[in-house]
């Protein structure tokens, strides 16, 4: 019995390679990035959809599973996945994928984070002590994060080393094309006061130049208390914002309750790949969030 | 006059001549002079476009070290600034709550004096009860600490504080994180992976207590002093196998004589799960434990009316059955979700009956004896807003087949072990809870509890549990 065990155990150990690098990817732009830069020599695994909240995934068995085959996990970092990453790591009994392992890739380490917390203190909500972790609303990141992920995976495969480097240029290429294209196209949107549901726009904020005037979650994390809501609603009679700006995945309540009581659009933005239909990869994902906005400033609620 | 007219007309040709002539050249130095500010301009051109590209670059270049600069700042704010950077994650659990109940939940309505009540028809643990004390209550306080030790082991250390000021080591277990294939080794102490509510700590609880199968199969968590090996399978089908081996240190074992070499209890337990489209996850699985416990004594007031110490030996084991499912819209549990969860446990015990070991009694006597019990619960949860959940619970345990050596060969009476009397405890719990954010939690919890045959309990518990410190794991 224990014999009989111990080959099914090592023959099941031996099968997962194939030949490509699995990449584990805990949202979706990182999934899209790996594929950019992989191409066909990997094979990605995301986590997560665009409809998913990245800080609330539990532990499922499921993700377990995947890491457990993993080559290089792809996270985001500044702790935004820390409630579930971390104990899937552990669980996976892979050695390959653990912190401090070369297939252990956090893409904020490469760009410059931004609201860094003066305080540490949960009385102002959760926050996050190395930044705000939502980097993927800026597609200059992209550029950063594509060029160490192509570095990273040259070191795990070094066969494929130049395979990756030109695709990394390739895309580089591409994007940057694609950011001036953006960031023409955005051009009425600089300056544009703009209120936000959760922080989660500074990123998208300081690349288009949009001005937030407050954001509708006090607390970081918690649902606003009507209280909170009503003192938006306040400020946004004496200092109108011309949209409030909600991820696809958060509850729509306290926008739809303040957009009820003002003129102001609600703008939902796809946040990542998958958040809203038109999003399919990472340039579809740009192209979306500046329609929506130059909808929102437009005055058409998006759908 | 002919030949001044020729000369007249030749000169007039000649000069009519000389502005072409003229104009020609100048037009060429005119070209020429263009053409050479063309190029000198093209020249100047080329060379500001040079220097505005050369700027650009530096100006790039400029940004890129302020990019890098700015990272080299964030690693240096990252950088540990002092030894005490190493410092483990540390979290305190902080927990209270009012209790009302209608019937006193502690005390033995027998009225044996200092007796708290068990479960009727179960051999007990021999441990606090965890039944409700009336009025505030201070719950169990939980501080925890846990690290990476280096790249190949972590370590975990979880004390509790009971509110009777006395401190229990929860766990305290090193675990392995470089062993690959899929192996996981833990070992020290640590709560036994069968089930699936045996590992979670009673702040992860749903209800404010443990179901009534894990109160009395294990009062109400099994717990080894031991080693654990757990083996995940290389397949996109979630696969867990498990053994166990050491010292169960608590019910049904006992720890009372650690004098023996060897494994003294062992358990194994396989989980399967995966994903059922986008929404729902699932978890399924059977676990076998099996002890030898020696001694392991309880109290009864025997057919005198005395109280008298009993004690049972023999051979305890324990099969069961779990599976938890969860749905989320989209699979995000944010706003709206959804939790099934069911535990079956069946208990056999055979050995040996000892009556009144301290002879307070009718005197020591011993026969055999043997039992099997089943007990299962079943819950849901739904979240039907952000921050508030409601749930309904029902657990009961079945009326115990028991055969008691000493009273069928009639030396003693089945008045003398009325613990041991048949009966079906269950009973019916409903709670609603309040998180306004991930680290807080209130809850009002109503149990409509027939544990007991003389009496039902109608009990109400407003709970708070906190958590400070490091951010919990959000284990499935």
């Amino acid at each position: 019995m224990k014999r009989h065990f111990l080959i099914i155990a090592a023959l099941l150990a031996a099968a997962p390679a194939w030949g490509t690098v699995n990449v584990f990817a805990t949202v979706p732009e990182w999934g899209a990035l790996a594929q950019e830069i992989g191409g066909d020599k990997v094979t990605v695994f995301t986590a997560t959809t665009g409809l998913q909240d990245p800080h609330r995934i539990q532990a499922k068995p499921s993700l377990i599973s995947r890491a457990r085959n993993a080559d290089l996990l792809v996270a985001t970092g500044a702790e935004l996945e820390l409630g579930w990453l971390p104990l899937v790591q552990r669980e996976s009994g892979n050695p390959r994928i653990q912190s401090g392992q070369a297939g252990y890739f956090e893409a904020a380490q490469y760009v410059v984070l931004l609201e860094k917390p003066a305080r540490l203190d949960r009385a102002e909500g959760d926050v996050h002590a190395a930044g705000n972790p939502h980097i993927q609303t800026d597609p200059r990141n992209f550029l950063k994060v594509g060029a160490a992920l192509a570095q990273r995976l040259a070191q795990l495969d070094a066969a494929n080393a130049a395979v990756y480097a030109a695709n990394e240029k390739r895309f580089r290429e591409r994007l940057q094309a694609a950011i001036a294209r953006w960031e023409k196209a955005a051009a009425p949107l600089r300056g544009a006061p703009i209120l936000v549901q959760h922080k989660a726009f500074p990123y998208l904020e300081n690349w288009l130049g949009l001005r937030e005037t407050g954001s509708l979650e006090a607390k970081p994390g918690m649902e606003p208390s009507s209280a909170q809501l009503a003192e938006i609603l306040a400020r946004q009679q004496a200092q109108p914002a011309r949209m409030v700006l909600r991820p696809a995945y958060q509850y729509d309540a306290p926008s739809r309750w303040l957009a009820e009581r003002t003129k102001i659009n609600r703008v939902i933005v796809p946040f990542t790949i998958g958040g809203t239909p038109e999003a399919k990869d990472i340039f579809s994902l740009f192209d979306a969030t500046v329609q929506r906005l130059l909808d929102g400033m437009q005055g058409r609620d998006a759908p | 006059m002919k030949r001044i007219s020729m000369a007249t007309l030749a000169a007039c040709g000649v000069l009519s001549s000389l502005p072409a002539t003229a104009a020609d050249s100048d037009l060429k130095a005119l070209r020429e002079e263009i053409a050479q500010m063309k190029q000198s301009y093209e020249q100047r051109i080329a060379a500001l476009e040079q220097r505005l590209a050369e700027t650009e670059n530096k100006a790039g270049a400029a940004a890129a070290t302020a990019d890098q600069a700015q990272l080299a700042l964030q690693e240096a704010a990252r950088a540990p600034a002092a030894v005490n950077a190493f410092n483990p994650e540390i979290s305190l659990i902080l927990s209270g709550r009012y209790t009302n109940t209608a019937q006193d939940a502690r005390q033995d309505p027998t009225g044996a004096a200092g007796r708290e009540r068990r479960i009727q028809g179960v051999l007990p643990s021999g441990m606090a009860s965890g039944a409700p004390a009336r009025s505030w209550n201070l719950g169990e306080s939980e501080l925890a600490l846990a690290a990476n030790i280096d790249p190949l082991f972590r370590g975990t250390f979880l004390l509790s504080i009971a509110p009777d000021d006395t401190v229990g080591v929860e766990e305290a277990h090193i675990q392995t994180l470089g062993l690959g294939q899929g192996f996981n080794v833990k070992a020290g102490r640590f709560f036994s992976g069968i089930g699936y509510a045996n590992e979670q700590h009673p702040h992860a609880w749903d209800f404010s207590d443990a179901a009534l199968p894990y109160q009395a199969f294990f009062g109400p968590q099994l717990g080894y002093d031991g080693v654990q090996l757990k083996w995940l399978a290389p397949t996109e089908l979630f696969l867990e196998l498990g053994a166990e081996v050491g010292r169960a240190r608590s019910f049904p074992a006992t720890d009372a004589n650690a004098k023996k070499n060897g494994l003294m209890s062992g358990s194994l337990f396989a989980h399967v799960g995966g994903d059922l489209g986008v929404s729902s996850s699932w978890r399924a699985g059977v676990s076998w434990f099996d002890a030898k416990p020696h001694d392991r004594g309880y109290d009864d007031v025997d057919g005198a009316g005395t109280l008298v110490s009993n004690s049972f030996s023999g051979t305890s084991r324990t099969v069961g059955a779990d599976l938890v499912w969860k749905w989320a819209p989209q699979g995000n549990p944010r706003q709206q979700n959804f939790s099934f969860q069911s535990e079956w446990f069946r208990r056999r015990e055979t050995g040996e009956l000892a009556y009144d070991t301290a002879g307070a009694s009718l005197g020591t006597t011993s026969g055999s004896f043997r039992s099997s019990q089943s007990g299962f619960y079943a819950q849901g949860v739904w979240q039907f807003m952000p921050q508030w959940r409601i749930g309904y619970r029902y657990d009961q345990l079945s009326a115990p087949a028991t055969a008691i050596g000493l009273v069928d060969s009639g030396v003693l009476t089945a008045a003398d072990f009325p613990l041991l009397q048949a009966y079906k405890p269950k009973r019916q719990t409903a709670m609603m809870d309040w998180s306004p954010s991930e680290f807080s939690r209130i809850r009002f919890q109503y149990a409509h509890d027939q544990t007991r045959p003389e009496v039902t309990d109608n009990q109400l518990w407003v709970h708070y549990i906190m958590s400070l410190g490091a951010h919990g794991a959000h284990k499935f």
